[in-house]
């Protein structure tokens, strides 16, 4: 019962900022209600007993990757910005995914759950606690997926480096 | 009675948490405020003054005064400024850092526990990190130039620092092999021997980068008064100041704490495995002893009636104290908290000592001594770290332990100071000027 | 679509001073900045003007004297000596042996003071808070002998045209060796906390890079000539008073051919040594005797004589243009304050650095605003 409305209030605060988000016209004020967004999905993990995703969502989400985002909105030109309003003209595509997401959760919805083959949750070892759970998944069953991605992440960042060396020199 | 106290604690487990949070609250603005104190009288010392004297026998009332004076003032929101914004930075920063107090372990009783979360590491890190947030936002939404050069140096500067922070803590989690702070500092009880001495390497680098990630000097750049008047609460007045000055302490004792847990033992005594060393657990009766007598030699020599009779009150009520505490029943009680306290005033000691020591960084000194040292060092320390637990397996002695730890911190870092001292970039940049 | 960057950072131009508190006063620097990179400067000078050297033309010789004491008003000492050795120059006075050597004493006292407050401020500047309170700790016992001797601390008008206006009080020669005995370790003192200081080192070495040429051609005096490598002082070069009588060193930076912030600082630290160094030899050779000189109380040089007098002061050379019409006020004076000219060299060195070091440069050379804008 209480978990159920603390999950009620965590969504409805999560989607009501998501929806700030995206009106503000503010970039800051943007960032701030996208950081309340995170803070509630955080707040839904820890939910789940999902204590590690929840810390990680604050450290990485919250803690940093919005931090760049408040440092480069700061570095441009907010009035300039604010004034083109370079997305406006995209409503009509925007309406479109729109309608395309809304069929079809309303299929979904109108199927019921019991339609779509989900997997059972596993529940780690009693003796383990849902980090080392996380960890033993990440580092033994799926080594090979996360070292390519992380060289990914790693090639990512060094391109961008170059490119921003080579439009300052 | 005991059993009563028992069954309220097991019925109302949520109420005993509020007590606990309110308690550690109260305590906590007690510590920050006495901080500040304790930091101009400590500076006074060192150069050559008195510090604060006026309020109270010497100047002991100044944090009330202080207090006071920052409530009553104005709170000035400058024009231009993004209103909600500027409000709310300063509470962000406040709520931050009191928050990471609730994972501190201050004891090994339940009591001295207000929570015991299975990922107290990274909620620390989490939390603490939203800080920032705090400082960039207030430099932000001031409307003004010297606060948001000051809030993009600390965003700068805190995130950098993140990261060799990060990798230390990283290194013993290891070497401890939970995320649990009591599970932390029970690994160091059960292993004897303190984390510092598998990770001098480590400690080294999370001071530092603890010394940065507080503003204070000599990383204090962006507050740095003669470059930008004061950083990014410039705008900032009256109780909305005291909030980010609340911040900056509670921060300093915060980081102090979590290097305490983390390296230092926690609530543990030193060398608590060596019996010879017993007798320092009668120092908590004897160090109120020694603030008595210091109090009522001062006492006597003060000039005012009034302050004169409350320092002897003072001192009566220390010597008191060391009494009650020298009962052996509460003497084994108090070792944990006064330890832990202990320690967490030598470090913040060594907070002042440091503002009364170094000049101020340069920012891109300031970058340097990150990203070129502390990183390279805490990256070589995290793998020689996870290479000496291989090696070492499963429950090795301690002396191994101790002396292959030590040889891989040395390696590394002796390997790290030739691959990055190689060339500094300075260098190049003098030829080009002098022509030599 | 048109390209529009808004990461494009173009360059800012902003303003430091006239109130700041690294700028020592009222200077005003204007900066253009590539990020926090200076890639032009222009100081703005002016807000403490207060036409001294047109004053001098409507007072008595010996009226203008108190004036110039507000010039660098740091050292008082020092102008006051240059003003009144220019004048006695002018007059061909001779000046008794015990009068030269207060002089000299008081002077290099006042060249030790000068040298504290500078030492102070610039660790302040860059963030070291401790070493200012140290340093006005000593100035205050150099100040205590002022005080003792003519009454004032900071303006102190202590010289008069042809010697001294009161004799040394009893216990000066004992103030004034316990003081150079007691300094000597407090220098010692203050090298621990900087001279060796990793981060002290990093802030002003290779920092404010001056070239013993464009020193040179930028007619740049005093330690930041010496700093560069250039050993030029005019105590030795051009000696007034009895300063060809005393030893003592003339200090040069490290480099040869340039020198940085750091070379300055150590050329200040070694002065203070060289002036107890003089001290000690000219309280040996106090003898008693008369202190004023033949020189009448009406002061009226005759028509047509110009006269260039230069004393090293503490920032560098002072000089004097004295021109006289017969009467009993100057026809001009003209004075060559080391800090307004020393300043021009502000922009060569402080081109590529970072702001933060426009801190350190603007404290190295060592200014006092009083003095350049007169």
């Amino acid at each position: 019962m209480l978990a159920q409305s603390v999950f009620l209030i965590l969504a409805v605060v999560a989607l009501s900022s998501g929806v700030m988000v995206i009106t503000r016209r503010n970039p800051v004020h943007s960032v701030i209600w996208l950081i309340v967004t995170l803070f509630s999905v955080g707040g839904i993990f820890l939910l789940q007993y999902a204590q590690f995703l929840f810390a990680v969502q604050i450290i990485l989400y919250v803690g940093g990757i919005m931090v760049l985002y408040l440092f480069v909105i700061m570095l441009i030109r907010v009035e300039t910005v604010a004034k083109q309003a370079p997305y406006s003209r995209q409503w009509a595509i925007g309406l479109g995914a729109v309608l395309v997401l809304a069929c079809e959760l309303m299929y979904g919805v109108y199927k019921g759950v019991e339609s779509f083959h989900l997997g059972t949750p596993s529940r780690p070892p009693v003796d383990m606690n849902n980090t080392e759970a996380v960890a033993g998944v990440l580092y033994n069953n799926y080594m090979l997926p996360v070292e390519i991605a992380s060289l990914l992440l790693l090639v990512a960042m060094v391109g961008a480096v170059l490119m921003a060396k080579k439009r300052f020199e | 009675m005991f059993n009563d106290a028992v069954q309220f604690v097991e019925n109302y487990p949520l109420l005993v948490a509020a007590i606990k949070i309110v308690i550690v609250f109260l305590v906590l603005s007690g510590v920050v405020a006495y901080m500040v104190l304790a930091e101009r009288k400590v500076l006074a010392f060192m150069q050559a003054r008195l510090g604060p004297m006026r309020v109270g026998p010497w100047g002991l009332f100044q944090p009330a005064a202080d207090g006071l004076k920052l409530l009553l003032k104005e709170d000035i929101i400058p024009a231009g400024a993004d209103k909600f914004v500027f409000l709310i930075a300063p509470v962000i920063s406040v709520v931050a850092a009191f928050t990471v107090f609730a994972v501190i372990p201050y004891g090994p009783s339940s009591a001295l526990i207000i929570t015991d979360l299975n990922v107290g590491l990274l909620f620390v890190v989490a939390v603490s990190s939203l800080g920032i947030y705090g400082i960039i936002l207030g430099g932000w939404a001031s409307n003004s130039h010297y606060p948001l050069l000051g809030s993009l140096r600390s965003a700068a500067q805190l995130v950098s620092y993140e990261i060799p922070a990060g990798m230390a803590i990283v290194g013993v989690l290891l070497v401890s092999n939970s995320l649990s702070l009591v599970k932390i500092v029970e690994a160091q009880q059960s292993s004897g021997l303190w984390n510092f001495f598998l990770q001098p390497l480590g400690f080294l680098i999370f001071l530092i980068a603890a010394v940065a990630e507080t503003n204070r000097n000599p990383f204090d750049l962006p507050e740095a008064e003669s470059e930008l008047t004061a950083g990014f609460h410039t705008e900032y007045s009256g109780f909305r100041f005291a909030l980010y000055f609340m911040a900056e302490y509670t921060s300093m004792v915060l980081v102090s704490a979590l290097a305490v847990v983390l390296f230092w033992g926690g609530w543990l005594r030193p060398f608590a495995s060596v019996a010879a060393l017993d007798f320092l657990n009668y120092l908590p009766p004897v160090s109120l002893l020694m603030i008595a007598g210091v109090v009522f030699f001062f006492a006597r020599r003060n000039p005012v009636p009034a302050e004169k009779w409350f320092l002897v009150a003072v001192a009566a009520g220390s010597a008191v104290l060391a009494g009650v505490v020298a009962v052996p029943v509460v003497i084994t009680a108090v070792q944990p908290i006064f330890w832990f306290t202990a320690k967490v005033f030598a470090l913040l000691y060594a907070f002042i000592w440091y503002r009364a020591t170094f000049p101020r960084y340069r920012y891109d000194q300031l970058m340097n001594v990150g990203w070129r040292w502390l990183i390279p060092l805490a990256l070589g320390n995290l793998i020689a770290t996870a290479c000496v637990l291989w090696w070492a397996g499963p429950n090795p002695g301690r002396l191994k332990l101790f002396f292959a730890m030590l040889a891989a911190n040395l390696a590394v870092a002796i390997v790290v100071a030739l691959l990055v001292g190689w060339r500094s970039p300075t260098a190049a940049a003098v030829e080009k000027q002098t022509g030599s | 679509m048109p390209e529009v960057t808004y990461l494009d950072a173009d360059e800012l131009v902003i303003n430091m001073g006239p109130q700041h508190p690294a700028t020592h006063g009222v200077l005003r620097v204007k900066l253009k900045l590539d990020g926090e990179r200076v890639t032009g400067s222009e100081c703005i000078i002016g807000y403490l003007h207060r036409g001294i050297e047109k004053i001098a033309e409507n007072r008595t010789y010996q009226q203008f004297a108190p004036y110039v004491d507000r010039m660098d008003y740091v050292a008082a000492v020092t102008n006051g000596m240059g003003y009144c050795e220019a004048v006695e120059k002018l007059l061909g006075a001779e000046i008794p042996p015990r009068a030269q050597y207060t002089r000299m004493i008081l002077a290099e006292l006042q060249r030790i003071a000068s040298h504290l407050l500078w030492l102070g401020t610039h660790a302040l500047d860059l963030g070291a808070m401790t070493p200012v309170f140290y340093t006005f700790r000593e100035r205050e016992e150099i100040l205590r002998i002022f005080e003792n001797y003519c009454g004032a601390r900071l303006t102190t008008h202590a010289f008069r045209i042809g010697g001294l206006l009161y004799d040394l009080y009893d216990g000066f020669e004992k103030e004034v060796r316990k003081f150079s005995d007691m300094f000597l370790g407090k220098i010692d003192e203050y090298e621990q906390l900087l001279t060796k200081n990793r981060i002290w080192l990093e802030r002003t070495q290779n920092v404010g890079i001056l070239k013993a040429e464009d020193a040179i051609a930028y007619a740049v005096t005093g330690p930041v000539l010496r700093g560069s490598g250039v050993k030029w002082d005019v105590r030795k070069a051009q000696p007034y008073e009895a300063y060809d009588k005393v030893e003592f060193d003339v200090p040069v930076g490290r480099h040869e051919g340039w020198g940085d912030t750091y070379d300055r600082y150590l050329v200040r630290l070694a002065e203070m040594r060289q002036s107890v160094r003089i001290i000690r030899q000219a309280v040996e050779r106090l003898e008693s005797g008369p202190i004023f000189g033949k020189v009448g109380k009406i002061i009226k040089p005759p028509a047509g004589f110009e006269v260039y007098h230069a004393i090293e002061s503490p920032k560098g050379e002072l000089g004097y243009l004295v021109v006289s019409d017969g009467t009993t006020h100057p026809y001009r004076v003209r004075v060559r304050p080391p800090s307004f000219v020393n300043l021009q060299a502000f922009d060569l060195m402080a081109r590529g650095h970072l702001i933060a070091d426009v801190v350190a440069i603007i404290g190295t050379i060592d200014i006092v605003l009083g003095e350049v804008d007169r």
